[in-house]
């Protein structure tokens, strides 16, 4: 049985003249949670969309729990959830029908849509919010739904696109937890984060791109340990010579 | 296709029209607050532009040493103004009436010949004048035509006798669609094209809703589901057909309540509802269109006029004066199909299975078709689905 929820292999992708992704090469085992760090531009969005199926690669292979995403991108489809970057949620409808239609989407039946719905809204602390309309809901409440939408129908393999971006602190840290919980569901999950602190705090390994290519692989103890540095922000500015939220 | 998934984008849409205060607006308010202020204040027909008549003759005049109806329908070309077409029953040209072809149908009677003679013979004794009457039957669906052919017809009939207009005189003319029926209202005009009105600013809704999708990264992460593009493209058409289907019932409703009151059956209505529908496809089409061009929603509203006002100018009641040129113009556009077959049906009280309404329907059907089809394939080729 393959043990690797995501492979990548020789991915390339270029938009007009630059290359956004280059030669990337990266295997994520079952159950792992795997952050993909990078200042913004660094190609980790376009390495996400290539995996969710919405970008088309220039060449090279990536495939899901052995599904092609572009060869088999409905498969794919029915086996991840994805956090947008951008807070995607429809503001005329409540939190609780921006649920419901997302789980319609994946499919699923009335009941486990509604017991997994109430487990989740409890989870993240919007149940005695979930029938307002979302367009009143705080800036960090939305992003705590987008998680839900994410999650609503138990995908095996969850990408987090920039999941705390411009959120508060106590927000953060309660979307840390609900993520950490989420990986004792043995899910996959993929994040991308500017954060360093973050990567360090979650990450089972972590893979640090820059201009589109994957410049250092492991956990964070051993990439610490490596560079000889306190934390991943210096190694990143020892790998790259900038701050991680300088722009490429 | 999975029709769950369809449902519930479906549901999605039509929650937003009613909560996005802006787009209940365009979409319901703005139609019927138009409708109501237009049905109210309409009046009179604009424009001083050189026009024919198009009149068919049925001549069953017992001309015998002077042909008074040969003089008379030749006074009538010689105006210029009139285009006459022979028909050899009344049943024919009642036929080519009802479907539009022609905007006025003339029938002169035997006697015409006797009561011209009677005239001649006895110009100041109208005790001898065997006195006639001239029947016309006019197209409720033109305004202009129920205005401006009874004087040109009356007019004539005096100038073949050199009376004045307000002398007494051996021809009567009786426009007969006036007479049987109830008078026709300026609304009665305008009201079939309202239907068709209401259903153009769909374009908009369109627009502005795929548009602000993209922006707001929803059509990305719907992207992200098994939904096919298939399933999200008929759950929008879906919608929007239903919202369709509710403008066309609240205009009908006003328009009853300002006094619109065809006097047709149940199928006419259906065959109103099912036109509706199907322009309502065309309308989403160049809404497709727009959202293609248009970069930001701000955009889609402006752009979206490119195709509103040539919809409602050149097709609706808004142009019910149009000039030729602009009334070549408005064949090019479906909204005209649609007002001309369900003026057709309510005004000039043609069955739905009449030629010129098939023939109405048919372009309707195909244009709009033709236009959500490249709407579709503009979008999906610039922006994934």
């Amino acid at each position: 049985m393959n043990e690797d929820a995501i492979k990548i292999e020789n991915l390339y992708k270029k938009y007009e003249d630059k290359a956004a992704v280059e030669n990337l090469n990266l295997e994520v085992t079952k159950g792992e949670l795997f952050g993909l760090l990078g200042p913004n531009g660094a190609g980790k969005t376009t390495t996400i969309n290539i995996l969710c199926g919405l970008v088309k690669p220039s060449s090279g292979t990536a495939k899901i729990y052995g599904y092609d995403v572009q060869k088999e991108a409905g498969k794919i489809k029915e086996l991840i959830g994805v956090c947008t970057q951008e807070t995607a949620i429809y503001p005329y409808l409540s939190g609780k029908e921006n649920i419901e239609l997302f789980g319609n989407l994946q499919g699923m039946s009335k009941k486990a849509l509604r017991d997994r719905s109430k487990m989740l809204l409890e989870k993240v602390g919007l149940i005695d919010d979930a029938k307002r309309l979302a367009s009143k809901y705080s800036g960090g409440m939305k992003r705590r739904l987008s998680l839900i939408l994410a999650l609503i129908h138990d995908p095996q393999v969850v990408f987090l696109d920039e999941p705390t971006v411009a959120m508060d602190p106590q927000s953060r840290h309660a979307v840390w937890d609900f993520v950490k919980e989420q990986k004792t569901h043995g899910k996959t999950i993929i994040l991308t984060t500017h954060y360093m602190e973050e990567a360090e705090e979650l990450c089972d390994r972590v893979g640090i791109i820059d201009h589109g290519k994957l410049i250092s692989l492991g956990t964070p103890k051993e990439l610490i340990a490596k560079g000889k540095v306190k934390n991943l922000e210096e190694l990143f500015i020892q790998l790259t010579g900038r701050t991680i939220r300088e722009e490429a | 296709m999975n029709f769950q998934r369809i449902t519930a984008l479906a549901k999605k849409e039509l929650k937003k029209t009613i909560r996005e205060p802006a787009v209940l607006f365009m979409i319901f308010l703005f139609p019927i607050i138009f409708v109501v202020a237009f049905g109210a204040s309409f009046g009179g027909v604009g424009g001083s532009q050189t026009v024919t008549y198009h009149i068919g003759v049925v001549n069953t005049d017992n001309a015998a040493s002077v042909n008074a109806s040969q003089i008379f329908l030749s006074a009538l070309t010689d105006t210029k103004i009139v285009q006459l077409q022979i028909y050899a029953d009344n049943q024919s040209a009642q036929n080519d009436l009802s479907q539009g072809n022609i905007q006025a149908v003339m029938l002169i009677p035997q006697d015409f010949s006797q009561s011209y003679t009677s005239y001649q013979q006895a110009p100041s004794n109208p005790s001898q004048w065997t006195y006639t009457t001239v029947s016309l039957y006019l197209d409720k669906g033109s305004l202009v035509a129920t205005q401006a052919i009874p004087p040109i017809v009356q007019q004539t009939l005096s100038g073949i006798t050199g009376q004045n207009q307000q002398t007494v005189s051996p021809f009567q003319v009786q426009t007969a669609s006036l007479v049987e029926v109830k008078t026709t209202s300026s609304l009665d005009f305008i009201a079939p094209g309202m239907f068709t009105f209401a259903s153009i600013f769909l374009i908009m809704m369109v627009a502005q809703s795929f548009v602000q999708d993209r922006e707001n990264g929803m059509m990305k992460r719907i992207r992200t589901t098994p939904t096919s593009p298939t399933e999200f493209m008929t759950s929008q058409v879906i919608s929007y057909m239903a919202i369709a289907l509710i403008q066309a019932a609240l205009v009908f409703t006003m328009t009853y309540a300002l006094g619109f009151h065809p006097n047709v059956g149940v199928t006419a209505y259906i065959f109103a509802f099912i036109l509706v529908l199907v322009f309502s496809l065309s309308n989403i089409g160049f809404g497709l269109i727009t959202a293609t061009i248009s970069k930001t929603s701000g955009a889609a509203t402006g752009l979206s006029f490119l195709f509103v006002i040539p919809q409602l100018f050149l097709g609706t009641f808004v142009g019910a004066s149009l000039s030729g040129g602009a009334q070549i113009a408005g064949k090019f556009v479906p909204s005209s199909y649609v007002t001309n077959a369900l003026t057709s049906v309510f005004i000039r009280g043609a069955s739905v299975a009449s030629g010129t309404v098939l023939v109405d329907l048919l372009v309707v059907s195909v244009s709009c078709v033709v236009i959500l089809v490249m709407g579709i394939v503009l979008y999906a080729k610039y922006y994934k689905i």
